[in-house]
């Protein structure tokens, strides 16, 4: 393990990125900055700029108007950067699969680093996710 | 000469400034987490931050900027924020090397990394940067005016002496200006205006990371944002020495006197971290009206305090 991933591992900056999202996940990623699940041990914090970010979190289904918007993200982002599937409908779709506005699940437009299922996905299962990425790095 | 690029470079300069400004950001990062009943951060990690920004990431230029100007503005910043950190750590450790710089000085040279951050940020041709400098230059005006009538009354105080080493003797030969009242009022005042000049939430107006994404900052990535977050960690090192330097008798560095300066930069650095946590973020009119006429009017209590002796 040589020290650059072990610097990557220690500080990853998260950069949240909000598709047609019905809001719950974008308000549950909030709790594990909270004081009982503190992802700010680890190292973890929420960015504002794509610039800065180590990992772009993509909540919510992507559909016709978010796809080039994600790819403007995803290209704009500083290198190396890791994309998370966050939630049923950014991992699949979830119910808004077979709608006609739906533009393809997030792995067919970017490439997914990880996957965190749920629908909100728990805070634990958030940490487990974090941690299946580091190990994965 | 050798020696001379070692007190630049190394101690107490560049190097060592940057370490102990390293730590005292994870100091401020701790002190927030646990006001907010949280674990907070482990102890090296501003230096994983920044180590990952100086080797992994990638340094990306803005397509329409000026990118010569982009890239070179923050290594000026640091080179500002060194030779400010030299001359004011210079006289605070007792090292003479014939040259030290006054106070008007420093009161200069602390101005450039903030310059240059405006100059990068116009640099780089994003709206939400734009915005950014021209908040930053706003608060610029606003507390430059009470910066430097700190200045003049840490001067009379001081007997018109502009030397740091000469302020700290007369301290330590009678008794710290913080003992006076008209002492109490300039660490009020020195204490906010040292939180404008670092950026830090009362006043984080130019980087206001909900709104503006970072501000100034915000097409900075890669190595070129290592480098401000360098510079960020000296200023968060040499304006608490400073303070301490001016006020509080500066340090003592003999067996218990290494404890006690230690204690003196953590207790200004914990006064910092409680006002950030304690406070919303200002709007830009709202840090005008404070510096312009509330800090400016202590001041000048102070500067009459001193005239009667007090």
């Amino acid at each position: 393990m040589g020290l650059k991933s072990f610097c990557l591992k220690k500080s990853l900056w998260v950069f949240h990125l909000a598709g047609a999202s019905c809001n719950n996940c974008d308000i549950e990623i909030l709790d594990i900055l909270t004081p009982r699940y503190d992802a700010e041990r680890f190292g973890i914090q929420l960015v504002g700029s794509p610039r800065h970010a180590d990992v772009i979190l993509v909540s919510g289904s992507i559909n016709q108007r978010d796809k080039p918007r994600v790819l403007e993200v995803y290209e704009q982002a500083a290198k190396p950067v890791f994309v998370v599937a966050f939630g049923a409908c950014g991992c699949t779709g979830g119910i808004f699969a077979e709608g006609n506005t739906f533009a393809g699940p997030l792995d067919k437009i970017i490439p997914v680093d990880a996957y965190i299922p749920g629908c909100p996905p728990k805070p634990e299962a958030m940490l487990s996710g974090i941690t299946k990425l580091i190990q994965k790095i | 000469m050798a020696e001379t690029l070692f007190y630049f470079f190394i101690y107490p300069g560049l190097l060592f400034a940057g370490v102990v400004g390293g730590l005292l950001a994870w100091f401020d990062r701790k002190i927030t987490a646990q006001v907010q009943f949280r674990k907070g951060p482990p102890l090296l990690q501003p230096f994983y931050d920044f180590l990952k920004l100086l080797l992994v990431k990638e340094t990306i230029l803005p397509a329409k900027g000026a990118k010569l100007t982009f890239l070179i503005a923050p290594v000026l910043g640091l080179f500002g924020a060194t030779i400010s950190a030299t001359f004011i750590l210079l006289p605070l450790f007792g090292i003479d090397i014939g040259f030290e710089g006054d106070v008007i000085v420093i009161f200069y040279l602390l101005t450039i990394p903030s310059l240059t951050y405006i100059i990068g940020a116009l640099a780089s041709a994003n709206p939400l940067a734009a915005v950014g400098a021209s908040r930053e230059i706003k608060l610029i005006i606003s507390y430059e005016l009470t910066f430097l009538l700190l200045f003049a009354a840490i001067i009379l105080k001081a007997d018109m002496s502009l030397k740091i080493s000469e302020i700290i003797q007369i301290q330590q030969a009678g008794a710290p200006f913080i003992g006076s009242i008209s002492g109490i009022l300039l660490l009020i005042v020195g204490v906010f205006c040292a939180q404008a000049k670092l950026g830090m939430v009362p006043f984080d107006i130019a980087e206001a990371e909900t709104e503006l994404a970072e501000g100034s900052f915000i097409e900075y990535s890669g190595t070129i944002y290592a480098i401000v977050k360098f510079t960020k960690y000296i200023m968060l090192f040499i304006l608490p020495a400073l303070l301490v330097g001016f006020l509080m008798s500066g340090f003592h560095l003999e067996g218990i006197g290494i404890l006690w300066a230690i204690l003196k930069i953590l207790a200004v650095v914990l006064l910092f971290s409680l006002i950030r946590n304690t406070n919303p973020r200002l709007k830009i009119k709202q840090a005008m009206r404070f510096f312009l006429i509330g800090m400016n009017a202590l001041v000048i209590i102070a500067i009459v305090l001193i005239y009667l002796g007090l």
